[in-house]
């Protein structure tokens, strides 16, 4: 893991106390609530329907068990006592009191750590993969240049007041699990035709009121251009992008308006004038940070594990979890284990400090000391003996982490919605809650396969209903809650926007037509066949058919 | 409204006599008021380069923040200093923010639009950071440049 120096704590440190500064200003009456907004939002501090939030970044979603406890102690010190990871390895506090809050940023700083630009119209927290360094599939560990990207976009003087929010999501798999191409710039490192190791440019793509699947601006950018040709992207967005609107603000829109290769070509001009002036990193530093990401020493072990097959024989309950929660891992004879936050009847994404603390250790005993944070809000422990999966899942259970539904229906994606948020048009938690306990029965789950549910309760979309294989999206009708269905999506490799499915439905009519939607699935896939793939073969109208099927003998 | 001079991490009245200001629109016209150089007046929305065959006419480039949140304007002192090597003073007007001081300096402003009643917290806030991590237009190392240094050194 990246270990700060003196120059990352400095800088940390003196946005810790600027930001006291301005609370300081604020408390004291010198500032007014509006004068105060854009400050806080610069440092992940918004205001919720009933109290503040504060967004912690979780760069690239690493964590060591040390931090992780720090975030424990800052949910049980500052909070009610737990935490809710985000869709961009964050995590929200959603109860701390404003004069806490620089209080909690030095806690953070002392874990390196911090809540630099997790809000604003900034460049965001920079994401990835969470199977980075343990994915069988990936070319390279990706995280290296997501520290690089971390560093550089930190107090970027020329990017800080963008026309809107900016995200970058980096992986290094054929197996996308980082949403590359919807996202602000999506990057992936692949090996090309000759063997060399670099970047494919996505650029545009991403959810909220008009979704678009990124476009490719550069197929392989060699690896130490990164910085620059960023910087490229950026200073064209920034002085180009539209500002008169905040809804068409984001750069999917410019590159849209544009068109891809117009865009392209005002970039690559920029690029041209920019890319030997000093901006890119030298190889020492990329060296530097690199080193921080070696395998840990990992032992030298048989692919099967003996103990592990005994354990599975013997007990059920763990070979269902072992097999719908564990993934391989590169390394003969270890696993990638993932701790679902989706157990039945609570947020998704919610977690107790006692399960944060829980979670640190079992890291810390069985993983190298290391966790990560998912953008399917959960988390998982990247480097596990397969003859330690019996303990692991044991200790789980004890802390109520062992939910075996990763990928399944349950496993559902949800913004907080109205129950916490001011933007939200309807609820999302409960409705995400009645179809986890719709497929609850024993086996159903299992049958239905890989599922991917996801609930907005706005048209902003941070639920990312739009690449969900069933996305709920929660509108306002005369004041009442209602849900329109899309269907197909996907934030994969093989990403595409859902398709809507028709009119609205109430809270209950939704919980119905998901399990119509998942029984005509059942009932017409072909063997081994997903629901998405079931669905993409079938088309939208006959999946209508079974929305729609009640109302239409009513 | 006064304009204050960054000189050395600084701030100070201006001194000496202000140049004529002449909008972009006029130069484009052909007005050309008359001896010595002018402070030009861009828009945020033109491409800065549109000045660049004329720039030796100008001491001064004075670039617009309509709203602190419009940060176009940094991207076009950036590309005054870096690639168009302007060597005048670049002034911020419009809406300016002390939390915006420090990335106006790095972004190649050293003249700010503002009451002399607010220099102290402007002074303050272009002192937040002493370290950074990315080259700009001002002379600021990043930190990848002294970690190097150092590791050389040691």
């Amino acid at each position: 893991m990246y270990r700060y120096d003196e120059f990352d704590e400095t800088i940390v440190r003196e946005r810790v106390k600027e930001f006291r500064g301005q609370v300081e200003r604020r408390l004291s009456g010198e500032i007014t609530e509006d004068q105060f907004k854009p400050l806080r939002l610069m440092n992940g501090l918004y205001l919720q329907l009933h109290a503040y939030m504060l967004r912690v970044a979780i760069p690239y979603g690493t964590l060591s068990s040390r931090q992780m406890r720090q975030l424990a102690f800052i949910a049980r010190e500052y909070d009610k006592g737990y935490g809710h990871m985000t869709t961009r390895q964050n995590i929200q506090y959603n109860w701390p009191a404003l004069v806490d809050t620089p209080a909690i940023l030095d806690a953070l700083a002392d874990v390196e750590m911090h809540a630099i630009q997790t809000s604003g119209n900034c460049i965001r927290n920079v994401t990835s993969d969470q199977y980075a360094g343990a994915a069988e599939d990936e070319v390279e560990d990706p995280r290296p240049w997501c520290e690089i990207i971390r560093q550089w976009s930190s107090f970027h003087p020329e990017f800080s007041f963008l026309p809107r929010k900016f995200k970058i999501a980096v992986t290094a798999s054929e197996h996308d699990r980082a949403a590359v191409k919807v996202h602000d710039i999506g990057l992936r490192l692949y090996k090309n035709s000759e063997g060399r190791t670099g970047f494919e440019v996505l650029v545009g793509g991403g959810l909220g009121r008009t979704p678009y699947i990124g476009h490719v601006i550069r197929d392989f950018l060699p690896k130490e251009h990164l910085l620059s040709y960023l910087e490229a992207i950026l200073r064209v967005y920034n002085l180009f992008g539209r500002r008169d609107n905040a809804y068409k603000a984001r750069i999917k829109i410019q590159v849209n308006a544009e068109g891809i290769d117009a865009f392209r070509g005002m970039v690559e001009e920029e690029w041209a004038r920019i890319k030997d002036s000093g901006v890119d990193l030298p190889r020492e530093e990329i060296e530097r940070i690199r080193r921080y990401f070696a395998p840990p020493p990992f032992e030298k072990l048989p692919r099967e594990s003996t103990a592990f097959n005994d354990a599975a024989a013997s007990d059920k309950g763990f070979a269902r979890w072992a097999r719908v929660n564990t993934v391989a891992h590169k390394q003969p004879g270890y696993a990638i284990v993932n701790i679902s936050l989706k157990p039945p009847g609570k947020p998704p994404g919610d977690i107790s400090d006692e399960q944060m603390e829980a979670a640190a250790h079992i890291a810390e005993r069985y993983s190298f000391d290391e966790l990560r944070v998912t953008h399917e809000q959960n988390i998982c422990l990247p480097h596990v003996k397969k003859d330690d999966l019996y303990a692991v899942y044991q200790s789980l259970q004890a802390a109520d982490l062992a939910t075996a539904n990763i990928g399944l229906a349950s496993d559902i994606i949800a913004c907080p919605g109205l129950d916490y948020c001011t933007l939200a048009n309807a609820r999302s938690i409960p409705i995400a809650e009645r179809i986890a306990e719709r497929f609850s029965a024993a086996g159903v789950e299992d049958d239905i396969g890989e599922l991917k549910i996801k609930i907005s309760g706005c048209i902003n979309a941070c639920g990312h209903h739009h690449v969900g294989h069933i996305g709920i999206l929660g509108v306002d009708k005369k004041g009442e809650e209602f849900y329109q269905i899309t269907l197909g999506g996907s934030g994969a490799e093989d990403a595409s926007i859902g398709e809507i499915a028709g009119r609205g439905l109430s809270s209950d009519e939704v919980i119905d037509a998901v399990e119509r939607l998942v029984d005509y699935y059942r009932a017409n896939r072909q063997d081994g066949e997903r629901f998405l793939d079931a669905y993409r073969r079938l088309g939208l109208d006959r999946f209508k058919e079974a929305i729609y099927a009640d109302a239409q003998a009513a | 409204m006064p304009t204050l001079k960054l000189r050395e991490g600084a701030l100070a009245p201006y001194k000496d006599a202000k140049p004529t200001e002449i909008s972009l629109q006029s130069w484009r016209d052909g007005v050309r008021p008359e001896g010595g150089r002018f402070a030009i007046v861009v828009p945020n929305d033109t491409d800065i380069r549109e000045i660049a065959p004329s720039l030796a006419s100008f001491s001064v480039v004075i670039l617009d923040f309509p709203k602190f949140r419009d940060g176009r304007a940094y991207s076009q002192a950036r590309i005054l200093r870096d690639q168009l090597g302007f060597k005048g003073e670049i002034r911020a007007r419009g809406d300016v923010l002390r939390d915006q001081a420090f990335f106006m300096a790095r972004a190649g402003f050293d003249a700010f639009e503002l009451e002399e009643s607010r220099i102290e917290g402007f002074t303050e806030a272009l002192r937040t950071f002493s370290q950074v991590y990315q080259p700009a237009a001002d002379d600021a190392v990043p930190a990848w440049r002294l970690r190097a240094a150092r590791a050389v050194a040691a």
